[in-house]
């Protein structure tokens, strides 16, 4: 017996797999699966995050429904996916902000904007809000750079704390001991794996959308989105080094680092949430965990209001809109941190989690 | 909309490999082609939905094959599974145009990768398609949907109008829409063997078919064979022979596929419901006799079987969709089968007697045999008598029938005088026993599917230029 009905779904479904086999080519989730003959539900978690429900089992499938075996893996992993992020959540009190996940997030990031609005007009002198700041330490004439460091510093300080706590649950309830020996060529393989998302496409012919042409675009618009972000991050920190290191202070023109990071990452950051946002729409609804809607909608949101606020404050930033964008856009990207353990953001952590060990147990099989 | 009003170069009824592979190559010889599938779209391809690999002659190693497999040793492959009962001149040409089959399917969309994990003994000889045969089907589909081919699922043949050997029309009947008639220049027939028919079934094996289990769709009714040996052409085949292996018998009546079928006979014995053994269970390496199974449960009363084994070989085989069902005594196992106690345990007690020293192993034919019993089991025979006992029931799954139409080196169908047909053509199941009068090498169907259909078509394009 399974803890939720969904793992007793996903137990069913990987005996009827494991008894063919035919998509063992597709994925890493089959090769899994055929290491074991039984599933606890630590297993079921661990193939249901390494599912990167690319949909070509569903269509390959000659069980799915209307099939009497009713076989739909993509789906059944999906939710069960879902629900593994609340049972990770940490602190666990938390958990519940998965179940209505595009409600908590909304009022969240309209709550942060507020704060950096109500705070702005609030310290400052009445017109700083509305002024026109240029040159050096513009920025900080509305919020004083250490405050801003604190502030920020601690909300990833905080996500990285709870999202490490997930990990560790989620690593337990796959049966690895936490003190797992550091094993660096299947760290070296998942990254690879992760980064070029090896299992996003069915097998070699792409992914499965909205029928069964593999016509799916969602691998390249996750790529703009993922290299956005990780762009947008690089940006933050090179202005971070400029700052303490080299103390020259934001805004920085148009063709310095931090700015061309930060300007393609954003341009990466608009395309790619759009495009998924568009997959997702077109997505058939046979393949989709309804429940999650919200949560997959609102982190794509998030993503997409980061870029297009910063962009726009560096369109404006010479400005009398400065201000209002700049509480805007902090605001933003402060909501997305303090929300990102609790939101689909885990979704790439757990995954590429669920990646590492697979390749640890690949390579464990052909010891 | 597709226009039935228009006259088609080529006809194809049937929607599997064989269906599939003679509209493409149809079409890429420049026909007009319209391909009538009876089945609803998702159980679209007949019995090609089910199978996962296909045996190709070819004379090196590949990416995905791990050896040669020559033309010759195919061919004494296939004389041992006939007993010579094969067409020598048509096998030998279907082995020797496999060769090409390889390269050309993977032309058409389909893609090969390593034998499936628990398959191992197939890895030299069979090529596996990636995602296994609805994704063959699938990429088949796309890549005559791209050509051109006009296709219509629940695309039922009532009639075929065929005067002195000449096909003239076809009569179908659509849920919307009705009768209608298709008039085509020529006619290829893949519409597959009668296996889902029970009715017919039954004229050969009586009462016995009501315990077979259908391991396709319910849509393999045979239709157009019957219709086809009914207006003239000649038949071929044994009716009662069929390719047909053990499933579990708590198995669905229609359409179960692979995932019933039981690999774990060479790891037991094998009872009928008098608990009696009745087959040496180790005869020869499980790939070469797995296809005999069905016949021999389907010989036994009841047509029911029993695969016994105990807990030490529970990991010996894949893992299977029902589980085992298990008694921790012999007679506790008797009564959940409702076999006589007694009679089981005599059985085993007899057979672990018999049981004679020797080194196991699975892969080779081993000295583990045994003395003194009859039947003996000449391999992989080890004592039984770890508890739990285990047992999976076990039924006769008919994958497909050969009872068919005889053809030429041309795919073309002959008439009953012996004469070619003018224009009609005929691949895979239904015509498989051309080459298989009788037993089973795994993936050789879809080979004469492949080779067949491809030929069909590109001989049927010809013929309706001319």
């Amino acid at each position: 017996m399974h803890g939720t009905r969904i793992l007793q779904e996903a137990d069913r479904l990987m005996t009827v797999c494991n008894s063919c086999r035919y998509c063992e080519g597709l994925c890493a989730v089959f090769p899994a699966m055929e290491m074991r003959r039984a599933f606890s539900d630590g297993d079921l978690n661990y193939l249901a995050n390494l599912c990167h429900s690319c949909g070509a089992c569903y269509t390959d499938c000659q069980f799915s429904p209307p099939h009497e075996f009713n076989v739909n893996v993509p789906k059944t992993l999906a939710i069960a996916r879902a629900e593994s992020y609340a049972a990770y959540a940490w602190p666990r009190a938390f958990s519940g902000a998965f179940a209505r996940n595009g409600l908590v997030i909304s009022l969240i990031a309209a709550l942060s904007v507020a704060a950096f609005i109500f705070g702005f007009a609030a310290i400052n002198d009445p017109g700083v809000l509305t002024g026109i700041h240029t040159g050096p330490g513009a920025f900080y004439r509305l919020m004083p750079h250490n405050a801003m460091a604190l502030l920020f510093g601690a909300a990833v300080l905080y996500a990285i704390v709870a999202l490490a706590m997930g990990v560790r649950a989620f690593w337990r309830d796959i049966g690895e001991p936490v003190g797992m020996k550091t094993d660096a060529r299947s760290l070296l393989q998942a990254v690879r794996d992760a980064g070029e998302l090896r299992y996003l496409d069915g097998g070699g012919v792409g992914c499965f959308n909205e029928d069964d042409h593999p016509t799916d675009r969602r691998k390249l618009y996750h790529h703009f989105t993922f290299y956005g972000f990780a762009l947008c991050f690089a940006a933050t920190c090179v202005g971070t080094l400029y700052h303490y290191l080299l103390a020259r202070e934001a805004p920085y023109a148009w063709w310095d680092l931090p700015v061309v990071l930060g300007t393609l990452g954003g341009i990466g950051l608009v395309v790619g949430p759009i495009g998924l946002l568009s997959e997702k729409w077109k997505r058939d609804r046979v393949l989709v965990d309804e429940q999650a809607k919200g949560m997959d909608t609102a982190f794509i949101l998030m993503l997409f209001l980061t870029s297009i606020t910063g962009l726009a404050l560096l369109l404006w930033r010479e400005s009398a809109a400065m201000g209002p964008l700049l509480a805007l856009h902090l605001g933003v990207v402060f909501a997305l941190f303090i929300t990102m353990p609790y939101g689909k953001f885990v979704h790439g952590i757990y995954r590429f989690v669920a990646l590492v060990r697979y390749a640890r147990e690949r390579q464990m099989m052909a010891e | 909309m597709v226009d039935l009003t228009r006259r088609f170069d080529v006809l194809v009824i049937g929607g599997g490999n064989a269906a599939l592979c003679a509209a493409i190559s149809a079409r890429r010889a420049g026909a007009s082609v319209l391909v009538l599938e009876g089945a609803p779209k998702f159980y679209r391809g007949g019995n090609t939905r089910h199978t996962r690999n296909m045996r190709c002659a070819h004379d090196a190693a590949t990416e995905i094959l791990t050896g040669p497999y020559t033309e010759e040793e195919f061919w004494k492959d296939l004389l041992l599974v006939t007993g010579g009962q094969t067409d020598e001149e048509l096998a030998h040409f279907m082995i020797h145009e496999s060769k090409d089959i390889l390269n050309w399917i993977v032309e058409q969309g389909v893609r090969w990768q390593p034998s499936l994990g628990g398959t191992l003994s197939l890895g030299r000889t069979n090529s596996f398609f990636l995602g296994g045969g609805r994704a063959m089907l699938n990429a088949l589909y796309h890549t005559a949907e791209e050509l051109g081919v006009d296709i219509l699922y629940d695309a039922e043949v009532i009639d075929l109008v065929i005067e002195h050997g000449m096909f003239l029309s076809a009569q179908l009947k659509q849920p919307v829409g009705g009768r209608t008639e298709v008039r085509a220049s020529t006619l290829v027939a893949a519409a597959g063997g009668f296996e889902a028919n029970i009715e017919w079934l039954k004229q050969y094996w009586g009462e016995a078919a009501d315990n077979f289990l259908i391991r396709g769709t319910p849509y393999n009714r045979g239709a157009i064979l019957k219709m086809l040996l009914a207006k003239g052409v000649q038949e071929i085949g044994d009716p009662t022979q069929c390719h047909a292996v053990a499933i579990d018998a708590r198995a669905p009546k229609f359409d179960g596929g692979i995932i019933t079928r039981h690999d774990s006979v060479v790891f037991g014995i094998v009872v009928n419901k008098h608990a009696e053994r009745f087959y040496d269970e180790g005869e020869d390496i499980w790939p070469k006799r797995y296809a005999i199974w069905g016949r021999l449960v389907a010989a036994q009363p009841d047509q029911i079987a029993y695969i016994i084994f105990d807990s030490t070989v529970v990991t010996s085989f894949m893992p299977t969709l029902f589980p085992p069902i298990a008694g921790a005594t012999i007679a506790e196992l008797a009564g959940k089968l409702e076999l006589d106690a007694a009679a089981l345990e005599k059985t085993i007690t007899d057979f672990n007697a018999a049981v004679q020293p020797g080194t196991f192993d699975h892969t080779i034919l081993d000295d583990c045999r045994t003395e003194g019993i009859t039947p003996a089991k000449t391999h992989w025979a080890r004592r039984i008598e770890t508890p739990p006992y285990l047992a999976y029931p076990v039924r006769p799954g008919i994958t497909f029938t050969y009872l068919g139409t005889r053809v030429n080196k041309q795919s073309r169908m002959l008439m009953k005088d012996g004469k070619p047909s003018a224009n009609m053509f005929a691949a895979g199941e239904i015509m498989a026993g051309n080459v298989l009068g009788k037993g089973y090498a795994a993936g050789i169907g879809m080979t004469i599917g492949s080779v067949f259909g491809r030929v069909a078509g590109r001989e049927a394009a010809k013929n309706a230029r001319n």
